[in-house]
Order: C-alpha cells, then sequence, then structure tokens
C-alpha cells in the first residue's frame, strides 16, 4: 500500500546509528565492518516439520525448510532461519514480507500454519571483518570457531545482555547477522561500537 | 555456570535457560473434583529430594522450548534431559570420580623441590657476585639511581631499559623487567609495609602472587589499592607507597577501559612452568584448540626463578606461538574453576605500560574460558615456619631469594642464614653463595641431612643438622638471628647450644604446598601426603589433570613428565593424536625426605607469626583452640588467619599444622579451610567490564524514542524501557506539567508513545479454546473486529497481567500485555502449550516491535483522527467502543483500536514502527489547532487512578485476586475451567476481610498521601502492635477533582465505603474517607466523546 513517496519517509531502528557504524567500520582500517541491513523482510513460520505442509512451504519458497537444529538455508534472495522444531523465520528482501505471508499461506493450504509479518520486530546488523568473531566473542558465549559455527549455522543466544539470533553467512568472509529486537538496537549498536574501539 | 544440554540445540550456559520446577506434576484433569487439601497440595507442594530429581527447563533465550532433566541436587550435575512427552530415563549415571595421578615423589622419592638445578653450568646462570657492594644499613635503601644491590651481569631485566619509579616519596631507578618488589631490593629496599594489626615493619617476603607483607598502594598513574609489589610489573612514572595493612580506594572514577571475552578450547593449561609448557607441547601442533594462561609476563614459571633450562623455555615458547590453534595468555591469572570447566582468568593488558598504556585497549579483560578439558599446572607456593620474630624485614622465603637473583639479578641482602626442613633451600644457598652473598650458616631441622649438606659443606657453608632458628633481632631490617639445637638434639636447657648470626637476611623454608586452589574450587578433593608433608590433589568429577608441584611433583624430570603426560592424555581423549614433546635433560638429583615442622618453641615470649598479612600468631590461634574451636574453618573465622588478600597462600597449611599440634590431632584428620575463587582479588572494574555506565544494563526505546528526547521529555524506567514520564515546558515542575497535561487529555486531545506494551499474536484453529483457559474472561465469544479487556491470573487465582485482547480472525488474536511482562506472558503461554496442553493447535509469537502504538485520548481525538484517517467512519455508531479497524491514517497502514485507559474518548493507533515518527507528526500537527499535547506515564497514571483502573505490579503484588479488585464481572461463572478458577473456591480467596481496592480521599483536599502510606481505624494509635488495616498503593493530584486522591487495598474496603480512617503521614494521623476507587465519570458518559 505505502507508495515510494511514504517508504522514503521510513526510518529504521538504527537510522541515527548509520554514521557511527560506518565510521567504526572506516576506523578498523578492514578488521571491523559493521552496518544496519534495514528493513529486511522477515515472516515468522510455525508448523508441523514431519507435515505435509513441511514441503508445500519449501516448494513455495524453493527452499528446503531446515530440520537440523540451528542451521540455515537459502535460495535466491530468500533465507530460512531454524528457530525451534516447529519454528523458523524467513528472511527476504525489502518489501517481500506480504508476499513471502501469502506465498506461505497459500502453500499450506487447509494445513495448520501459522505465519506471522515480524519485519519490524528485529532488525539487522552486518558484523563481517576478519575481526568480526574477536568482536562477537566479547559478548557471546557460543563457540563461534569455524568448527563450531561455520557458514551456514545459526543461534538464538545472548550477545552482551540481549538476546539475538545470529547467523554465519555463506562464507566466512561475509561475516554474520546479528538480528536484534528493535528496541534492544540501540543499545546493542552502542555495545558494539565500544567494543569495536580496540579495533582502531 | 552450568552447561545444560538443550535436546535441541546442544549444550548453551545455564544463563539461557529458565527453571520451571519438578516436573511430572500434570495439571489435574478436573480441578474442581478435588477437595481443598487436594487443591492445596497440587499447588504448594513438591518434592525436594537430595540427588537425583527431574525438572522442567526452559531455554528461554535460545529455542524457547520446554524440556525436562534430572539433575542431581546435591552435585548439580545435569545427569540427563529428555523431550517434553518422553518418559524419565530409567537409570541416569553421574560423571565418574577420577583420581589424579599419583605425584611422583610418593611413588619414587626423587629429588628436591621444583627446580633444582640440572648440572654445576646452570648454577653460574645467576651471575657472578656483586662484588664492593656496600653493607646494609636499614631497611628503606637510600634512593637515587645506583642499584646497590644489582648483579652487575645475569638476570631477565633490560639493562638498557632504566624506569625511574617513586616508593614512599623517594626517587629510584629500576629497569624493564623488573618488579616493584625487585626494584626496591636492587635499592636495598626491603621494608615496604607496616603490619595491620601491631604495625610492626614487615619486608619483602616472596617474589609472587603469594606475598602477604609488601602490600602496596599505586598512587600514579591511576590510584589502585592492596597490590603485593611483587606482582606489580614496574613501568616508567609508577608512584607507590607503603601501607599499614589496608589500602584506599580511589574517589575518583577509573578512566581506564575493561573488557570481558569468552573463550574455547579443547585444552585449557594454567600455568605456563616446567609442566604447563610441556603439557602444552604435548597438546600443540595437534589440531586441538589449547589455551596457555599464565600470571608472568614471559613463560617459565619456576624455570625463570632457577635460572634453569631456560634455552627449552625459549623454544618451547616459540614452537608454541607458531602453532595454529594455541593461544598463550601472558599476564593471565585463572582465578576461578567452576561447573562444567568453565573458568575465569584476569588478563592484565596494560597495567604494565603506565601512563603509556592505549586508551583505547582495555586495561583488564576478564576471560571467560570454556575447556572440555583442564590441565592445572599451577605449581606450589614455599611456606614458612613459626619461630620467634618471624616477621621482620629480611625474613624471606628461600626459593624467592634465589628467583630475585637468577630472574631480576638482585640480591636480597649480603650475610644470610638459610633455615629450612628440606632439600629445596640448599639451592638457593648455593645459588646466593656464588653470588656473592655470605652464607653464615644452613640451619636444617633435620638430624641428617644427607648429600645436599655435603655439597654446602663442600662450597665452604656451615651446615647446623637438628638445628632451628629461635628468634632474631632487627628493626627496620633484620640484624641477627639465634639458633639453637632442634627436637631430639634440643637437650635440656634451651640455651645449650645457642648460637647468634649477624645477618640481614634469613631464608626460611618450611616445606612447599601444591597451588590446589583451582583443583578444590572444581570439586576436587584433597588428600594429606605424609611423606610430603603436605595436601595434594586426591579425586573429582570434572575433566581435570593436576600435573607438576601443584599434584606433589617435586622433581624436575618428574615434573615436566607429568605435564607432557597429562596434556597428551587430554588432547587424546578429545580425539587428536598427541606429539611428543622434546623435554629437556634433567640430571637425577639428591633427595633426604623433609621434616614436617610447624613451630619452633620460642623461650622469650616473642610472636610466632602464622599469617603475616593478618597479623596472626601461634597464641592467637592457641586462644581460639582454647575457647574450645576444633575445625580450622572456625578457628580460621576467629582469629582471621587466612582472610587477607593473600588467601593465605604462605599461611594456609601452617595455620592448620599449628591447629593440629594445639589439639594434639594429625593435620591430616584436620584438612584445609575452603578454597574459593577468586584465587586472587580480581577488581570490580573488571569483573563490571563494559557493563557499566550506560552499558550497565540495556535500554529499550520505542522509534519515537528521540521525538521525546528532542522535545524535553524525563524518563521512567519501566522494566529496561525508557517511557516519557512527563515533558515539562519552561519553568515547569512536575506537578504542573503533570496537571496541564491532565487538562489536556480530559478538555482538549492528548497523546502519548503507548509502543512499549507487550503485544503476542495467537494463530490456530485451538486460538480461542486456548485463550478461554489463560483468562479469567471468556475469549471464544468476542466477535472478529472486537476487542474484549481480559484478565490473567495464576494457578493461586492471582492476578498475573492484564490487558486486550483482539480478535483478528477466527483462528487469530492479538493479545497485549503490560510493558513489564511481555516476556513473562509469553513465557506462561509457551509453557502451558507446550508441557500441559501439546494437542492445542496454537502457536504464540511476539510481536511487541512490529507495532508502534500512538494513544490519542480527550473529547477532541475523534476530530483529530477524522481529519487524517479520510477512509475512517470514526462516528461513535460506525466505530463503537472497544472495536477495531484497518484503515490508513496520515496515509500510513494503520490499525486504530478504540480503547481507553482513561475514560475519556480515546483511539490507540498502530503502526509500523519504521512509520511511527510519520504518524506521530502528522497527528502533532493535524491536533495543534486543538492544542495537543503530548503526555507521560505520569498522567497516564492520573487519569487511570481517577477511574479505578488498577495497574498490575502496582495496585496488585501477587496476593490480590480479580475479586478483590471489584473486577469479578471479569471473572467467568460460565467456563468449566481456566487457569486460578478452582482456588476462587479456596476458603482464603473467599474470606470477608480481603483487601479490596477502594479510593480514599484525605479531608484535607491538599494533603497528599505518599504510596505505601499505611491506614488504621483510629485517631489516636493504640499500644503496638497497631493493626493495620491495609496501605495505599497509588497516589495523585487530580487536575479534573480538584484534589488529591489516592488507590488503597484494605480490608473488607468495599464494606468500609464513607467511613473515616486515618493514615499515619509522618507523626501525623492524617483523616481520610473510604470512596468507591470510581471518582471521575462514574457513569461513564465522557468513553464516547
Amino acid at each position: 500500500m505505502a507508495d515510494t513517496a511514504l517508504t522514503a519517509r521510513q526510518r529504521s531502528p538504527l537510522a541515527d546509528a548509520a554514521h557511527r557504524l560506518a565510521a567504526a567500520t572506516r576506523s578498523s582500517r578492514g578488521a571491523i565492518r559493521l552496518a544496519e541491513l534495514p528493513f529486511l523482510a522477515q515472516v515468522n513460520v510455525r508448523l508441523d516439520a514431519k507435515g505435509p505442509a513441511a514441503d508445500a512451504v519449501g516448494l513455495a519458497l524453493g527452499l528446503q525448510l531446515p530440520l537440523e537444529p540451528n542451521t540455515v538455508v537459502h535460495a535466491g534472495d530468500v533465507t530460512a532461519v531454524w528457530l525451534g522444531p516447529d519454528e523458523w523465520l524467513v528472511v527476504g528482501r525489502r518489501g517481500t514480507e506480504r508476499d513471502l505471508e501469502s506465498r506461505i499461506r497459500s502453500a499450506a493450504a487447509d494445513e495448520p500454519v501459522s505465519v506471522t509479518d515480524v519485519s519490524a520486530q528485529r532488525t539487522t546488523l552486518l558484523v563481517a571483518g576478519p575481526r568480526a568473531r574477536d568482536l562477537l566473542a566479547h559478548g557471546c558465549a557460543l563457540d563461534l570457531h569455524p568448527r563450531a559455527f561455520g557458514p551456514g549455522r545459526c543461534a538464538q543466544t545472548t550477545l552482551a545482555r540481549t538476546q539475538v539470533v545470529l547467523v554465519a553467512r555463506d562464507e566466512p568472509r561475509a561475516g554474520f547477522w546479528v538480528l536484534v529486537r528493535s528496541s534492544f538496537a540501540g543499545y546493542l549498536a552502542d555495545w558494539l561500537l565500544d567494543a569495536a574501539v580496540e579495533y582502531r | 555456570m552450568l552447561l545444560i544440554p538443550c535436546p535441541w540445540c546442544g549444550p548453551r550456559d545455564e544463563a539461557e535457560f529458565h527453571y520451571g520446577g519438578q516436573a511430572h506434576v500434570p495439571y489435574p484433569e478436573d480441578p474442581a473434583a478435588l477437595s481443598d487439601a487436594e487443591w492445596a497440595r497440587y499447588l504448594f507442594f513438591r518434592d525436594n529430594p537430595k540427588g537425583p530429581f527431574a525438572e522442567r527447563w526452559s531455554h528461554a533465550a535460545g529455542c524457547r522450548r520446554w524440556f525436562n532433566a534430572v539433575r542431581d541436587t546435591a552435585t548439580n550435575e545435569v545427569l540427563a534431559v529428555y523431550r517434553m512427552g518422553e518418559s524419565r530415563p530409567e537409570t541416569v549415571e553421574p560423571r565418574p570420580v577420577t583420581s589424579q595421578p599419583a605425584s611422583a615423589v610418593s611413588a619414587r622419592p626423587g629429588v628436591g623441590p621444583l627446580g633444582v638445578f640440572e648440572d654445576e653450568a646452570h648454577q653460574a646462570e645467576g651471575g657472578p657476585g656483586a662484588e664492593g657492594a656496600e653493607p646494609l644499613q636499614g631497611g628503606t635503601g637510600g634512593g637515587g639511581g645506583a642499584e646497590p644491590f644489582r648483579t652487575p651481569t645475569g638476570g631477565r631485566i633490560d639493562r638498557d631499559a632504566p624506569l625511574a619509579f617513586t616508593f614512599d616519596g623517594i626517587a629510584y631507578r629500576g629497569r624493564r623487567g623488573d618488579t616493584l618488589a625487585s626494584a626496591l631490593l636492587a635499592n636495598g629496599v626491603i621494608q615496604a609495609a607496616t603490619s595491620i594489626r601491631f604495625g610492626r615493619p614487615r619486608g619483602i617476603f616472596s617474589a609472587g602472587v603469594e606475598e602477604p607483607n609488601a602490600v602496596v598502594q599505586i598512587e600514579e598513574p591511576f590510584p589502585e589499592p592492596m597490590l603485593p609489589a611483587t606482582t606489580v610489573e614496574l613501568y616508567d612514572g609508577l608512584v607507590a607507597s607503603s601501607l599499614p595493612g589496608q589500602g584506599r580506594l580511589a574517589t575518583e572514577p577509573d578512566p581506564a577501559r575493561y573488557d570481558a571475552v569468552h573463550a574455547h578450547c579443547d585444552l585449557l593449561v594454567v600455568g605456563a612452568g616446567p609442566a604447563g609448557l610441556a603439557a602444552a607441547a604435548a597438546a600443540a601442533h595437534t589440531g586441538a584448540r589449547v589455551i596457555l594462561a599464565d600470571d608472568q609476563p614471559e613463560p617459565g614459571g619456576s624455570l625463570l626463578g632457577t635460572g634453569e633450562h631456560l634455552d627449552w623455555v625459549l623454544a618451547t615458547r616459540a614452537r608454541l606461538e607458531a602453532a595454529p590453534e594455541v593461544r598463550v595468555l601472558r599476564r593471565t591469572t585463572v582465578f576461578g574453576h567452576y561447573d562444567d570447566n568453565h573458568l575465569l582468568a584476569v588478563e592484565h593488558r596494560t597495567n604494565h605500560l603506565g601512563a603509556d598504556a592505549p586508551a583505547n585497549v582495555s586495561r583488564e579483560r576478564v576471560w571467560r574460558i570454556r575447556a572440555r578439558r583442564v590441565v592445572l599446572a599451577t605449581g606450589a607456593h614455599e611456606r614458612s615456619l613459626a619461630f620467634g620474630d618471624n616477621d621482620r624485614p629480611g625474613v624471606m622465603l628461600a626459593s624467592s631469594a634465589r628467583t630475585y637473583l637468577h630472574r631480576y639479578a638482585v640480591l636480597p641482602g649480603r650475610h644470610a642464614v638459610v633455615f629450612t626442613t628440606n632439600d629445596s633451600a640448599y639451592a638457593a644457598a648455593l645459588d646466593l653463595a656464588a653470588a656473592g652473598v655470605d652464607i653464615a650458616a644452613i640451619v636444617d631441622t633435620r638430624p641428617e641431612p644427607g648429600e645436599w649438606a655435603e655439597r654446602a659443606r663442600s662450597a665452604g657453608i656451615e651446615v647446623l643438622a637438628g638445628h632451628a632458628v629461635t628468634g632474631t633481632e632487627g628493626g627496620a631490617r633484620l640484624t641477627a638471628v639465634t639458633v639453637a639445637p632442634y627436637g631430639e638434639s634440643a637437650g635440656e636447657g634451651q640455651s645449650t647450644g645457642q648460637r647468634e648470626f649477624a645477618v640481614d637476611l634469613l631464608l626460611v623454608s618450611g616445606g612447599w604446598n601444591p597451588v590446589a586452589h583451582l583443583f578444590s574450587q572444581s570439586g576436587g578433593k584433597l588428600r594429606h601426603d605424609d611423606v610430603l608433608g603436605t595436601f595434594v590433589p586426591d579425586s573429582g568429577r570434572q575433566a581435570v589433570e593436576v600435573a607438576g608441584s601443584a599434584n606433589g611433583a617435586f622433581g624436575l624430570a618428574a615434573v615436566l613428565a607429568q605435564g607432557a603426560a597429562a596434556g597428551a592424555r587430554a588432547v587424546e581423549a578429545e580425539g587428536y593424536t598427541a606429539g611428543t614433546p622434546a623435554l629437556p635433560a634433567v640430571a637425577a638429583q639428591p633427595y633426604t625426605p623433609p621434616t614436617q615442622v610447624f613451630t619452633i618453641p620460642t623461650g622469650t615470649g616473642a610472636p610466632r607469626f602464622v599469617d603475616l598479612q593478618r597479623d596472626v600468631t601461634v597464641d592467637d590461634l592457641a586462644r581460639a583452640t582454647g575457647a574450645g574451636l576444633r575445625s580450622v574453618e572456625h578457628t580460621k573465622r576467629y582469629t582471621t588467619a587466612g582472610t587477607g588478600g593473600d588467601q593465605g597462600r604462605t599461611a594456609g597449611v601452617l595455620a592448620s599444622g599449628v591447629v593440629a599440634e594445639l589439639l594434639g590431632v594429625d593435620i591430616s584428620a584436620l584438612g584445609l579451610p575452603t578454597f574459593r575463587p577468586p584465587y586472587t582479588p580480581v577488581s570490580f572494574a573488571a569483573l563490571a567490564g563494559r557493563d557499566r555506565g550506560a552499558l550497565s544494563d540495556p535500554v529499550r526505546t520505542t522509534a519515537l524514542h528521540e521525538w521525546h528526547v528532542g522535545h524535553g521529555a524525563l524518563f521512567e524506567n519501566v522494566g529496561q524501557w525508557k517511557r516519557p514520564w512527563y515533558y515539562p515546558q519552561d519553568g515547569e515542575d512536575m506537578e504542573t506539567a503533570v496537571l496541564r497535561e491532565c487538562r489536556a487529555a480530559r478538555e482538549g486531545v492528548a497523546f502519548m508513545d503507548a509502543s512499549t506494551l507487550g503485544k503476542i499474536d495467537v494463530q490456530g484453529p485451538d486460538a480461542a479454546l486456548f485463550l478461554d483457559l489463560l483468562y479469567t474472561n471468556m475469549m471464544s465469544t468476542l466477535k472478529v473486529g472486537m476487542i474484549r479487556y481480559g484478565v490473567m491470573c495464576r494457578l493461586d487465582g492471582m492476578v498475573f497481567d492484564d490487558g486486550t485482547v483482539i480478535r483478528l480472525a477466527r483462528d487469530r488474536f492479538l493479545v497485549t500485555t503490560t510493558t513489564g511482562n511481555a516476556a513473562a506472558v509469553l513465557d506462561w503461554m509457551e509453557e502451558w502449550l507446550q508441557t500441559e496442553w501439546p494437542e492445542l493447535q496454537v502457536h504464540c509469537t511476539s510481536v511487541t516491535e512490529q507495532w508502534a502504538t500512538v494513544a490519542l485520548v480527550g473529547p477532541r481525538s475523534r476530530a483529530v483522527l477524522g481529519s487524517i484517517a479520510p477512509q475512517l467512519a470514526v462516528s461513535n455508531e460506525d466505530f463503537p467502543f472497544m472495536a477495531w479497524r484497518d484503515t490508513t491514517v496520515a496515509g500510513l497502514d494503520a490499525r486504530v483500536c478504540r480503547i481507553s485507559f482513561s475514560g475519556e474518548l480515546a483511539y490507540e493507533i498502530n503502526v509500523s514502527p519504521w512509520d511511527a515518527l510519520a504518524l506521530w507528526e502528522a497527528l502533532y500537527e493535524a491536533g495543534s489547532p486543538y492544542g495537543i499535547t503530548p503526555y507521560g506515564t505520569e498522567t497516564m497514571h492520573v487519569l487511570r487512578a481517577e477511574k479505578g483502573y488498577p495497574i498490575v505490579g502496582q495496585d496488585t503484588d501477587g496476593t490480590v485476586t480479580p475479586q478483590d479488585l471489584g473486577m469479578g464481572w471479569a471473572v467467568s461463572k460460565k467456563k468449566p475451567d481456566f487457569i486460578g478458577k478452582r482456588s476462587y473456591g479456596r476458603p482464603d480467596t473467599v474470606r470477608p476481610d480481603r483487601k479490596h481496592l477502594v479510593g480514599l480521599l484525605p479531608e484535607d483536599p491538599a494533603v497528599f498521601l505518599p504510596e505505601g502510606t499505611h491506614l488504621v481505624a483510629d485517631g489516636e494509635l493504640p499500644a503496638p502492635p497497631v493493626p493495620m488495616l491495609g496501605h495505599v498503593t497509588s497516589s495523585y493530584r487530580s487536575a479534573a477533582l480538584g484534589r488529591t486522591f489516592a488507590l488503597a487495598l484494605i480490608k473488607g474496603g468495599r464494606d468500609r465505603i464513607g467511613d473515616r480512617l486515618f493514615a499515619p503521614v509522618g507523626d501525623r494521623l492524617v483523616p481520610v474517607t473510604v470512596a468507591s476507587p470510581v471518582l471521575y465519570d462514574p457513569e461513564g458518559a465522557r468513553r464516547d466523546g
């Protein structure tokens, strides 16, 4: 519904932090890359992983919903993140949330499935660069070593003092997505910027 | 930090989990059929066994799944986990108890203590003697830059890097590589403190972390109290002063940065001495991830102090630094060993740089290490002996003097007596003699000290076998020691054979204590080794191995071999193939068993100190045992022995030995006091790390936060949220601002940011049925498009939360919760769905931040909304109270709800938070003709209180039922069951004297009752105990009522409406009238505008 003019007025949770994230990226001289990836489409999907809806929804999205805990599956612009044995977060390009939701609903047809648009519930921080793991290790108790948390892994855990969904992107250099509740995003950005001071 | 294995996500820190109480206690099928006693048993009684216990846990910060775990309540070990619906595993075995490998000495008496030199050639590494040095004048040296006690060669200091420092106002010079203690000694300063109780002069006693005496205050660059001078690396510009036993906290905030980092490894090796280096070397290059942590600036441990095998140390260090997956942490003290091999360490990163420390690097870093296996190679500390006046400056541990020579190129004195009960002090005596110290005698309690004594005699040193030091003389520095025959050779009179030596140094060795602190913290048990005369690690449940002298191995060959074997075993247990590290060739050394001696009799009554830091003497311990204390835990608390900053590292075993002697029992039966973290003091700043100041706790903000800040809002903390409290205009105080905001809402139009309300999307074919079970009132009859207020209670019938329920579709609802309870309500829903009603097809998803919510309130709100929502029919007929509409507001997709928390005509407009500012600014603009006024939480509270709407958590406290609140109308009588229903039949919830929520009007309309004020019946206080009728829960000044008013919970309150009660405020009894809680517009005429 929203036209372009209105979309232009939209403000992401970390709009005010953008220049500080960019400055930290610059001053790290390549060690760290921090940026908000705002407005990504995010749809929460709940269905029986063993039921027919799982395959139907997978087909509609062009990917197999990951069944192994704490893994992600990509296909094109769409990423399915495992959140629980019957729960996924489907992430797509900006503005595709309604399309994703309707594709999932129509694929599931009469099978019980819950689909909730949560695009604004969390925002996404990109944490990349050769020191990305070191930076996250300041506040994340998980083992982020590539052996333990390589490409395709994800986890819901705690970073600093807030809950996040952590996604290791396709190749190690691509870094991590940190999905954080929008109300906590300012805190987490401040925390990451403080932790990044060492890499100046 | 326990590691709890989530059945889905695998092992995670316990902090990610919520505890859910005893498992397998199902909700009764028909609560109504239970007697009150049966229902009370279900509600309030749970098992509390010692041992395996099945309980529920939720992976709250992870996948949000509930599961069951069998935990041993005695050991905290999680024995098994299983998913909901699975049955409890039949048998679960605890982790096996494993024993430490037997120490080398017990099995094969080998050589003297750790670090006995290999051959004569190594002995020379300390360098030649300090010829021509002046004799000592006193304990405080002379200042200047001469370093008269520095040997001309040798040591690991950088002679080309002179460092200027100041101690007690006198300028000195030291070298890079010095500690403050070694630099002071190089300048002839040995007295570094006065004692805490008796003010006696105290000198540098050791060369390491065990130091009890030389605890100093760092003055610059930043004040820091109570640091052992033996652990302070010297830097240029250091200013320090001696302390009378206790320091001073800084009065200014610490400007340094502190942080923490999590680390994971297959093997953590604690200590980089010979055993630790060998262990790490065996594990390096195997593919295993290894961390080696050591508190010193360079690896080597005791070898740095003995000057032996430094080429091997260097080569091993290079090999480790080149190894992938090996991290060597220097200046890092592992200070705590917790559950599941979680260890905490503090790294001192920039302290040693002084004023040159870079501002962007943390000064100290806490390492939170999770290790699959741990090798503790923490070494041993030499202990002292309790003889008369054993505390004078110049009394020093023998091995420490050797360290000062070899590592720091410092002679701690010119003329020395060595007093020992074992072989180890001979090496120190020989090395110091070779470096030019005059060793007047070696005094050995053993009647036949064996081969080492022969070596000493060959070097021209007198050995007094079967003798002991009985007393000392001196002031600021030791001047003489008295020696007398000891034990069987003591004869009849004390004076027989007594000799006096004029010396400035007395080196003492009373034996060695394995540093078993971390092992003990890990849950390991110690046992007394009669051969070694000390406590050594025995058995434990964690994957921990102790190696080297920490395990009671006191010969270098055995130490190295144990280290290498432990390292290899650890990585092989993790599936890697261990290498065989190069170890130095160590010659066998002569060995004569030590004698176990703690106290030396004194004829003079001179104090014999056991704990130097706490000034505790043998006589103090005798008073404790004389008072009937029989446990070292009790004597420790009675005398404070072992409670200082050094945690009794030199005094612990000595104190137990003395108490054992006093009680006439064996020390093995007495044991040691418990070791607790931290091993060394850790600053609060380091523990706080980044979590201080603005980052001390997360701050949650709404999408409109910057607007509120820009418009002068003051904020109230609600949970972690920052909510606008009120918006003072120029010169307004809170009272004036709130009265203005209230007036705008009642008379014109006002708006507030209500985005913080919790929101949960409830979807599925059974959603209505689920909500009927959850809420006290009926939700399944709610029509799509309509909204209902609902109350949620706990099983005991007490109000837990309230909010609105919006029916979006036949099988979809949007539930709102109070701001502070959003997470708790979602957890509550998940708990019931996953553990009790898994057959219900319902899913709950938090959408709190998916929506920004603006409350638009007041008689003019309809006009304002109508002007920017052209597609919305806003008349009362088209858009009635408790209805919602999807529409466009200010061109934005919006969901508008007709809800009122003020009694006024009001709307809640929900949009995407991305559009929140656009909506807010559009409302501000559209409302400006009507004087639209932003308001905060204080005004919201006044408006709702005037209407008698309770706030859960303010007007309730977990003991209040909906009926108590006067909301019996919200408790369904039709539903067969819902959570809490059965409890409304309990005698307690139907008592007539339960507290009811009522209004209170002070008779003087200007008198304000503070929240929490009690209420009593009479205008004169009777003698205590005074019967209390209740208390004020909310209290405000009302613009609409033109007076103050309050809400209160009062016994039988609804039956007292119109009564006069009294509220003690200060020393006055304020008369008040009990009223209905609805004080404003009781007819509800204003709701529809």
